[in-house]
Parts: C-alpha cells; structure tokens; sequence
C-alpha cells in the first residue's frame, strides 16, 4: 500500500502552504479536507446564482510576501485589489474615515479634534516601532527557552539582543503595550471617543475580550503587521473573494505536482508506537504517510483526532485549556443593488472600505458584556465591507456582496447549543443595525448566509468558530503557542506536526504557520530549504 | 435617537457643532490645498512643478529655479510660507509657558523681537525647531515645520496660557533680498525703516493688520509678512506692484533651499530627524548634536528636556555633531558619506550645493563624535555623481566650516540699504 511522504490534513491556507513547501522540496504530498473544497476559512462560494461568498475570512492584509513569491501566487493567479479607506459612522448623523492619504487623514481628524489630529503622528510612530519589533519573529520559529539546544540559545539570544537593542523607554512601552488594553493604550494618545473606537477595533477582531480587556493592545499590533514592510496593497480584497488565496494555493500546489482529496474528512490520525503512521477517513478508509501535518486547530488535531492515550497529561490539559473561545459570527449578504448611507457622501472612497457603526469605547466594551452574559451582542461591532464595489466578478452588474464580521457572538447562548431561531436573532441585530444607517437596506437583501460559531465550527472546523485558531494574547504567543513546550510546530507524537494558525504567530491570513512548519518539517528530514525564502530585513 | 436629540432647542450648540463638522467632510475630495495665495501662484506657475508642503500644494519653481534663485540674491523674491505651521499662544502665563517649553530664555524676548529656538522632548531630544514671534507681552506666534498641538497643549496644563493652532487662518509670505526693504517702502509701510534684524512691528493694511519681521531664511536683506488669509491676495498684489521695479519675483522652494544652505541653516526632517517622527531610536538627536547647543544657556532655570541634555553634556553622551562643510572640486555632494582618511565612515552629508555667492562647494553633515568636533582633519565625501548613466565616483577632500558659508552686510546693515 502507497506511504505519501506527507499527508495534510486540512485544505486551509496555511495547510496548503504548509503542502506546498514540502511538495516543492521533493516529497509527494496529499491534502486531505473534509469539505468538498479547499480553503478552509479562505473560500468563495457560491450560494445563490451568480453570488460569490467570501465565507469567512474577508480582506488580504498579512499574507507574507515572501511566501507569494515562493509559491508564485500571482502567476496562480491571485490578484489583490487595494481598498481605500473607511469610516466609523457616528450616531449624530456623521463619520469618521480613515483616508490613506497622511494629510486627508489629519483634516478628517482635525474635523472631530485638533489635538487628537496632530496626536496621530505619535501614535503611529510608536505602533510603528513596536510592530518593527514583532515582525521579522513572524518567520522564525519560535526558541524554547528552556532548550540547551544551540539553535534554540541563538534564538533566544536574538530576541534578547533585539529586546536590549531597544532604548529604556522603548522597553518599557513594549511592555506595556504586549499587556495593557487598547483603551488604555488609545487613552495615552487620544481624547476623542470615536477616534478611540475607530483604532480600538483592530484590537478586538476574532479576540473575545473587550477593548478594556488587558491584552487588546498586543492584537491591534497583529493586524498592523502587515503594513510594516511596506508591500503594496497591504489591505486589500482578493478578486474573486478569499476563496481566491486558496485557489491560487492548490494551483501552485498541483503544479508542482501534489494532491489533492476533496470531501475526505479524517476521522483520527493512525498512531503505532508513539509515531504517526498516516490517517483514517470517516469511512474507514487507512491512508499511509511517513508523517502526518495537522492544519486544524490544536485543539481538535489532540482532542479529536489523536487518542488520549497517546498524549502526555499534562500537554492534554494544556491543550484543553488553550484558549479558542468563539467570539464572533459572520453575515454575508447578497443585495440587489448598492446600498445607501445617506451620512456619506456619494463619491467618498469609503464605500470602497470598510465601515463600522461602533462610535464609542463604550459601546464597543458593552457589545462585549453581552458575550460575557452568554449572548450574542444586541448592538454589535461590525467590520463591514462591500467588495464587489472593486471586484466586478462577486455579483452581477449592479449587485454587490456585502461581507459582516460581527462582534460578539459567544460559542453557546445562555450555555445552551445556538438553535435556528438564534442565528435568525443574531442577523436581526446586524441588519438592525445597517438598517439604521441606510434606509432601505433590508429591501435590498437577494440572500443572507448567516454563520454563528455554531456554523463556523461545524463547516470550517475551527473550534467555537474562533478566527485565529486560539487568541492572540501574550500568555498564548511566541514560544507558549500553542502550549509551553511544542512550539516548534512539533508534537507529542512523532512524525506528527501542526501548521495551523493554533500556532506562532497565529492567526490572519498570513501563511507564516504553514510555512514555518515545512521549516521544521524539512529540518527533522535533513532536506534542503532553499526554495524557501528567508524573511525580509527590517532595516 | 441621535436626531431626536438634535431638534431639541438645549442641545443648539451640539448641533451647530455637528453641523460645522458635517460641513467639513467634502476636503477628501482635494487632498492638497491651495493657500491664500494660490489663484497668484497658479497664474505665475509656468513650470506647474508642485510638491506637498504640509498637505497644501507648494511650488518647488514657478518659471526657471535658477533665475529664483537669482531673484533672492540681487533682487526681491517672495515666496509663499502660509503652509508653515502656526500657533498662537496667548495669556498672562504665556511667557512662562514658552519659557518652559522651548530651550531659549523667553524671559529675554522683548515684546516685538523674535527669535529662532528648538524644544525638546524630556530626555532632550530635539522635537522641532521654529521661529518664535512676541507680538505683545502676552500673546506669540510660533512657527515651526512639524505639528505639535498635543505636546503644546499638554505643557500647558498649569499655566494661565491658551493654544490655538492657526495654520490656516493666518497667511505668510517672505520677501527676501536687496531690494526688499525698497520694495517695502515703496507699497507704503512707512516706518519699516526702523525694523532691525529680529524685530518685529504691526502696520495697516486693507482694513486689518499685517505683521512685519525683519527675518527670513535666505541669509540676505528680507522680510516675513502675516496677514489674515482674506487678506492675502491684497497683500500679494501690494507688493507685486510696488516692486515691479525692483525685480520682484514670485518663487518655489528650490531657490529657497539654496540660500538656505548658503545661510547655513537647517531644516527638521531634511537634516536631523525630529523626536516624534523617528521611528529608529538611534536616529534621534540632541540639540548639541545639531548645532543647536548655542540656545542653551545652563543658568536658565526650567526648560523641557534641560536635565538630560545638561546630563549628556557632563557624562559626554553626545554622539553627533552637524557642521558645515567646504568641500573641494565644484561637484555638489549631495547625501554623500563622508569618511576619516579616505576609508572610515564617520557620517552623512544631508544638504549640499555649489555656492553661487561663495563660489564653493558646501554642505551639511551629520558626524560621529569625534570626528567634526575634535578630529576635523583629513575629512573626505564620496561623490556619486551620475552622468549619462555612469557614476563618476569622486573621493574629495571635505574640511570643516563655521555656518553661515556667506555673510552679507546689507542683511544686518540700518537702515537698511536702498538697492
């Protein structure tokens, strides 16, 4: 019977990223996904005539350059189209936008505060520097501290040597800022509330804890990531939604010669002797690999598809007490035409950007004492964005696709199983809310898909539905991600790796996990990694 | 809700402030403003050579850089610094504040005087340099290049002062050269005569009031005006035509730039970097690092950033030095690295040109302590020099300056001559 060199289990972008590597160091790989598509949270589909879905994930921010270019993308075809701005609609009847130009941002600014205008050159500057900090450990696995292993003191001795690089002040902040909340951390900069929400946000998204939540600032830095290097079109939406990205990854995958098994979902990963041996489909069905990469969270890859017995008790309680807490939903919308937000005017470049209706701290933290409670926010923040007003191939001409992420929507509601008749609530609050701002919008609606964690976790397999396969807070980074001891993308068991987000650095579209682990991987095979770039400077 | 709220007589103030807000939105569509003076400069713009001056569309030339250039060294040249930011600092602790917050004594600004300063953050890094007018004992107008609200706002907690940003309230031009103080008298400002460098005197224009200062940028003979931004085009005129004569020309920042370099002055974020835009630790300096150590004086009591700038003075943690730089050869050695005995690299150079008054080859630069300071022997810059698509690599002998490069009697001289 067949051994692959490789089988993958799960066709989400960091798997296939994770297939590719390996693949193009020569050894014969096989995705297996459960769905009969890949994608994983990366998908379009299509699910009334002529709609195209991005399901989950919704805008292309993070994806590592050097990975694009490695697996030649955009000769796969993945285009990304830059977005231009967005706003934060307020209650009194105006916005608040973010504009890409350094000057129109002040003005817009300087239309809610002077002060708070001119504050923003600080501000950026410190987010700069501390994300300058963070990046190039995106594509480094991460050291164990507690390893005498050579390679792991020279790591560690980089990131000691960058941390006392850095000035008393700068130390401190970064401290700082890896621990405190983004309200607080807004506060130092900022007076003006809807200024404060507008940045708070990014500290939040996929995170279920609020903005006054100790941890939040270190989450805003993970989105500004991808702005760091300066790659053009660093926000963007992938023409043709995100399905895009994974399409253009399987491509580039079967290209170089790899496969591909759709609609084969994997049932436990066979273990012999403490050593993967290959893995068994929902039907039965043995397939055998020399070693086995799990592209699932860590949670299911060690609670669901390994048994018990062959893991140490103490990585399974850690394991188990990993946080992937489901915080947020998703609510796409199909519209027969254009809506209208009469706040805004009608040639603003914010209807090519993402909108937002969260005006207040406040409201941002109260939307979350709802999850708290074990409800779905009644007046929840929403990261809304609109594609098809760049991207003519999502709808037919005139029509649009409306992508909501929406926050806070908790893993069980009152404790229970989320029921039909919960979802239905939980997109009433959204269409509430955007009805609010623009009259008319529920006569637009053609179709709505309207994905609870319930959904989410049951389709894309993400535990509770949660975005970054395990929250992005500072007990859960670096060399603790996913659990003390196995961040080096390898696990308990032998010839058995994790490539999922679950993993440093964590979650976004970014591929980083996927491609750190073929590092690995390659390594423990003493093959060559030259077909992998190496990160770029920040210089 | 929110328009519920809105109709109520008792939130008037709140909806006149949405109201003006609202009516603010449409500046997306017009990323770069024209300033008071625009419909003048647009009809004066031959080369439409533009650049982005603070987010308002500034002129790098007008009609030929060279001839601009020209225009300030032997006639009159006004050049449009309404992009300049401005704030307006007023209240009987005025004077205190600013003394607190800038490193010169203000104590010693005498009502209708200005003078050039800096003010660091409070580990002495230099956070901008500016002009500092007293237009009365209680009231100033700083000028500077970056934008400073927060920090200005936030020193005064505790001071019985007010800071209003007025950027775009207030417009300003340079009149600079010889024929500048003739061009003056001749549009009618009788008594500007009396203006001696660094002061500063209200005169009547156009049913309001134009602050003129006998200051500039150039190193030459010349003038700033301020004038209420309605103002301005009667002001522009004014003096277009009183200097028809005298060779008055509009011009852009690149003949600007030059008398500048000539004069030995420095601009923030073209020859240092300023503490709240950089971003690399290491790139932040202090003023002695700069050549902005002359506006210390360790005997005044309280300035922002006076403990660590004195401290790195005693400790020697001074690690730059800025000097101007006499290089030999004509070929200008723009951002050049300038190196010890031909091989050790000590530095940068951040401005540089042939001198067309000095007849030489100057520049700024930024140098690794020692070198600059006590070691100023055996100096070098590596020229690249581009020409026809091949580099002329030039290694040329650099020796230390003192700044300005050139100096001219008529900008000092009273009264002032009658060119």
């Amino acid at each position: 019977m067949k051994a692959w060199d490789a089988i993958i289990i799960g066709g989400g972008h960091n798997g296939l990223v994770n297939a590719c590597y390996l693949q193009r160091a020569g050894l014969d790989v096989l995705v297996v996904e459960k769905n009969g598509w890949v994608g994983g949270a990366a998908t379009s589909r299509e699910l009334t005539p002529g709609f195209l879905y991005s399901n989950c994930s919704y805008v292309c921010s993070l994806f590592r350059p050097e990975i694009m270019r490695d697996l030649e993308l955009p000769r796969f075809g993945l285009q990304v189209i830059s977005y231009e701005g967005g706003a934060v609609f307020t209650r009194d009847g105006d916005y608040l936008a973010n504009y890409r130009d350094h000057d129109a941002h002040r003005r817009e600014f300087a239309r809610f505060s002077r002060r708070d205008a001119e504050a923003y050159d600080r501000y950026a500057r410190d987010v700069t520097r501390q994300c300058r900090f963070i990046q190039p450990l995106l594509m480094r696995t991460a050291p164990d501290p507690t390893s005498l292993k050579p390679r792991d003191l020279g790591e560690l001795l980089y990131l000691g040597k960058k941390f006392a690089g850095l000035s008393a002040e700068e130390m401190a902040l970064t401290l700082r800022f890896w621990t405190m909340s983004i309200s607080e951390f807004l506060d130092e900069y900022f007076e003006t509330d809807v200024i404060k929400a507008n940045f708070a946000l990014s500290g939040i998204i996929g995170t279920a804890l609020g903005p006054m939540s100790p941890g939040t600032a270190y989450v805003l830095l993970h989105h500004y990531m991808g702005e760091v290097d300066g790659s053009v079109g660093a926000w963007g939406y992938a023409r043709g939604g995100m399905g895009a990205v994974t399409k253009a990854l399987a491509a580039s995958f079967k290209a170089s010669g790899g496969t591909i098994r759709t609609g084969a979902e994997v049932d436990h990963v066979l273990v012999s002797r403490g050593k993967a041996k290959g893995v068994v489909l929902a039907g039965g069905e043995e397939i055998y690999g020399k070693l086995v990469v799990s592209n699932a969270d860590v949670k299911r890859t060690f609670l669901k598809l390994v048994e018990e017995k062959e893991l140490p008790d103490i990585f399974l309680r850690r394991v188990r007490n990993f946080k992937i807490r489901g915080s947020s939903g998703k609510v796409n919308i199909a519209l027969d035409s254009l809506p209208e937000f009469p706040a805004l005017p009608k040639d603003s470049p914010v209807y090519r950007g993402d909108m937002h209706f969260t005006d207040s701290m406040e409201r941002m933290e109260r939307a979350y004492d709802d999850w708290k409670a074990g409800r779905w926010s009644t007046d929840p923040f929403l990261d809304m964005v609109i594609p098809t007003t760049l991207d003519p191939t999502m709808a037919p001409p005139g029509k649009h696709f409306m992508s909501c992420f929406v926050q806070y929507a908790p893993p069980k509601v009152n404790g229970r199983e989320w029921t039909d008749a919960d979802r239905n609530g939980f997109a009433e609050s959204v269409i509430a809310q955007i009805a609010e701002y623009s009259p008319g919008f529920r006569d637009r609606i053609v179709h709505m898909e309207v994905r609870t964690p319930r959904e989410i976790e049951a389709e894309v397999g993400l535990t509770e539905g949660n975005i970054f396969q395990g929250e992005l807070t500072f007990d859960q980074l670096l060399f603790n991600r996913p659990v003390p001891g196995y961040a080096q993308y390898r696990s308990p068991v032998r010839g058995l790796y994790m490539c999922g987000s679950s993993t440093h650095p964590g979650g976004g579209v970014m591929g980083a996990p996927g491609r750190n682990a073929a590092a690995e991987i390659l390594r423990d095979l003493a093959k060559s990694t030259s077909h992998m770039s190496p990160a770029h400077d920040v210089i | 809700m929110a328009q519920a709220t809105r109709k109520k007589p008792a939130a008037k103030t709140a909806d006149a402030t949405v109201s003006a807000r609202i009516a603010a939105q449409g500046h997306f569509r017009t990323l770069r403003l024209g300033t008071p003076f625009q419909p003048r400069l647009d009809a004066l713009a031959k080369t439409q050579d533009w650049y982005n001056w603070a987010g308002y569309r500034a002129p790098h030339s007008l009609w030929d850089e060279e001839l601009e250039y020209f225009a300030i060294r032997s006639q009159a040249a006004l050049f449009d610094i309404s992009p300049m930011i401005k704030y307006r600092i007023e209240g009987p602790d005025a004077e205190a504040f600013l003394d607190r917050v800038t490193l010169r004594d203000v104590t010693k600004l005498k009502p209708g005087r200005v003078h050039y300063t800096a003010w660091c953050d409070d580990e002495g890094f230099v956070l901008d340099d500016g002009t500092l007018f007293r237009l009365s004992p209680t009231r100033f107008r700083l000028c500077s290049q970056e934008r400073h609200l927060p920090w200005l706002l936030d020193g005064a907690i505790g001071f019985n002062v007010t800071v209003e940003e007025e950027t775009e309230a207030v417009a300003g031009l340079a009149l600079q050269g010889p024929t500048s103080f003739a061009v003056l008298r001749d549009a009618g400002f009788a008594g500007v005569e009396k203006l001696r460098v660094f002061d500063l005197a209200d005169f009547p224009h156009d049913g309001a009031t134009v602050t003129i200062s006998r200051t500039g940028f150039t190193g030459d003979l010349g003038y700033e005006l301020f004038v209420p931004a309605d103002k301005a085009l009667s002001l522009w005129d004014r003096l277009m035509t009183a200097g028809e004569l005298r060779g008055i020309r509009a011009i852009g920042y690149t003949a600007l730039n030059r008398a500048r370099l000539e004069a030995g002055l420095i601009v923030a974020n073209a020859d240092f970097t300023t503490a709240e835009h950089a971003i690399r630790a290491d790139r932040l300096r202090r003023p002695d690092e700069i050549g902005l150590g002359f506006m210390i004086d360790p005997e005044n009591a309280h300035f922002n950033g006076r403990r660590a700038i004195l401290e790195a003075r005693a400790k020697r943690k001074l690690r730059h030095v800025l000097v101007g730089l006499e290089i030999e050869g004509n070929i200008p050695a723009e951002h050049a690295i300038v190196y010890h005995k031909k091989h050790q690299e000590v530095g940068l150079v951040s401005a540089a040109m042939w001198s067309p008054m000095a007849k030489r080859n100057i520049a700024i630069a930024s140098l690794a302590r020692p070198y600059g300071d006590t070691v100023v022997e055996d100096l070098w810059v590596e020229i690249y020099a581009m020409r026809e698509l091949q580099y002329q690599k030039l290694m040329k002998r650099a020796k230390v300056m003192p700044r300005p490069f050139i100096k001219l009697d008529r900008r000092t001289a009273n009264p002032p001559a009658d060119f």
